[in-house]
């Protein structure tokens, strides 16, 4: 492993020179160290570059590792992961993807991730996006995420894109059987010239299924976000997505919130604000002696992680 | 100690709001700012904080002139002010707004103190988004802790402290504004109506149409402000409270 996916791993997950319990290490498209753990077992993916990831019903409070990193440009790292989750186990997912560029050409990581949640089982996914490096190649990450959730089956996933990544294309689909319940907390930073788009459709099938969706961006310099989301309630369901974006510089917006109820007990709501920041909420932190910088600082940091 | 020095503001369109406020708050005193809505009180606390600039006067703090000197400057020296409305912030906590105002973290028994005072748990509240999903009351309160964490305060400006704030709260308050008042550290200016806390004043302020109308010790200010409120309860003089 080199010094590069060292520090990467560092920023995207909480890498101490080594993981406990299962995890694999993706570096420029290879392995740079994998280990299973008595209920998680990692293994190559047949016919495509990929893990999967099989999670037993008996684990219980486990955490899998699987960051990602790309260390140089003029790589193009494409990658197919699957995990199975059994039914009733309880786990927590780290799948952070870093990409360092110090040359001209891009540096990409695409990964394709599915989820086979089973009945009852709790998913907690966590993931943190950064580009690093000083080359003007692009770093790009376009990460796919496509959830199947089982009946009483959870999942949560925070996902959180510090900075340094100049584009993004995030596409995240799910389908939710009886009692399912999707939380999805997304944070997107973007500034210079970067872009990202995001976009949601979430299909709640079963009876008194739920998602709820809460996106938080921060558009500043010339930057540009998309976001997408498209919310079908086809049972008795809640459905509720929150989108949110601060603009700062010259920074834009698109937001474009979908719902579709196709049952007439199905009740969903959207709530979008964009804007830049509330003066009143600057002045309120140089009253408590923060300077203007400070405040904006402060305030952008909360809200993205909030 | 804070004085003010012929003090006067206007509104972009050169409308007068405040002429010629001169007063004096000692340290270790508790002013009261008393007065008819839209008499000029708020404005007169966002001149003192650095959130308006005056068109003439001077602002001094311990003797120091502060009227150059922008909202952080004047935080820093000492100026501690409690909004009116609150502010509403989605992502910051209520420990996070707290220890952005101590300057520092803020220990479990610390947070205790200080919201303990304002009536709140610290315990239900601390990990609390100081977002729309707190009460105008509970957002009052934390607004009023905001101003009783910083450690560094020589002047705390209080505008309307008493407004959404329940009964039972209130003593609370009263109590809060009293220890202060006896630590005689800090000069306190208090922008309010309510009567309990005209009776904790040292001084009180009448502001009425942009100046000060009368200004003196309490027991000198009070009886005449209660009897004027007597005779001024029905707006039509003389006639029935209802037609």
């Amino acid at each position: 492993m080199n010094k590069i996916t060292e520090t990467l791993l560092g920023l995207v997950s909480d890498w101490a020179g080594a993981f406990t319990g299962a995890y694999n290490i993706r570096e420029d498209g290879a392995c740079a160290g994998r280990q299973s753990s008595e209920h998680i077992q990692i293994e190559s993916k047949d016919g495509a570059p990929g893990l999967v990831i099989r999670i037993s019903p008996d684990a219980k409070n486990e955490t899998v590792y699987i960051p990602a990193c790309v260390t140089h440009s003029d790589v193009n790292d494409l990658v197919y992961n699957d995990f199975y989750v059994g039914e009733g186990a309880d786990v927590t997912i780290v799948a952070g993807c870093g990409v360092h560029s110090d040359g001209e050409e891009e540096a990409r990581h695409n990964g394709i991730h599915r989820f086979f949640v089973e009945k009852g089982a709790h998913v907690l996914y966590q993931e943190k996006h950064i580009g690093t490096g000083s080359g003007s190649g692009i770093r790009r990450i376009d990460p796919v995420s496509d959830i199947y959730l089982s009946e009483d089956a959870v999942l949560e996933m925070d996902t959180v894109q510090i900075g340094g990544v100049d584009r993004t294309n995030r596409k995240t689909t799910a389908q939710l059987a009886a009692r399912a319940r999707l939380i999805i907390h997304e944070s997107i930073l973007t500034e210079g010239e970067q872009t990202a788009r995001t976009d949601f459709a979430v299909s709640i099938d079963g009876e008194d299924a739920a998602v709820d969706l809460i996106s938080r961006s921060v558009a500043k310099g010339n930057s540009q976000q998309e976001y997408h989301s498209r919310i079908l309630g086809n049972n008795r369901c809640t459905g509720h997505s929150e989108c949110d974006a601060i603009l700062v510089g010259s920074g834009k917006v698109n937001a474009a919130p979908e719902l579709f109820a196709g049952h007439i007990d199905a009740s969903l709501i959207h709530e979008a604000a964009i804007g830049k920041i509330a003066g009143e909420q600057i002045i309120k932190l140089r009253t408590l002696g923060l300077s203007e910088e400070e405040a904006e600082e402060r305030i952008i940091q909360g809200f993205l992680q909030g | 100690m804070l004085s003010l020095e012929h003090l006067a503001w206007n509104l972009p369109d050169g409308e007068p709001i405040l002429k010629d406020i001169t007063l004096t708050v000692p340290n270790g005193k508790l002013a009261v700012v008393t007065g008819p809505n839209g008499g000029g009180k708020t404005s007169l606390a966002k001149l003192i904080a650095g959130l308006e600039k005056p068109s003439a006067g001077r602002i001094l703090l311990d003797g120091e002139d502060i009227t150059g000197l922008d909202i952080t400057q004047r935080a820093k020296k000492g100026v501690a002010y409690a909004f009116q409305q609150p502010v509403r912030f989605k992502g910051l906590s209520v420990r996070d707004l707290l220890e952005l105002a101590a300057g520092g973290s803020l220990s479990e028994p610390e947070l205790c103190a200080i919201l303990g005072q304002v009536g709140l748990c610290a315990q239900d509240y601390t990990d609390r988004q100081v977002d729309a999903s707190l009460s105008g009351g509970e957002s009052k309160r934390i607004e009023i802790a905001t101003v009783l964490a910083r450690k560094n305060a020589d002047l705390m400006i209080f505008d309307e402290p008493e407004a959404g704030i329940d009964l039972w709260s209130f003593s609370g308050l009263i109590d809060a504004f009293q220890r202060m008042k006896a630590r005689k550290k800090s000069a306190a200016l208090i922008i309010s109506h309510q009567e309990r806390i005209l009776q904790i004043a040292d001084e009180i302020i009448v502001i009425a149409d942009g100046g000060v109308r009368a200004a003196g010790p309490r027991e000198e200010i009070l009886p005449t402000l209660l009897g004027e409120e007597k005779a001024g309860r029905c707006p039509r003089e003389g006639g029935p409270l209802y037609e």
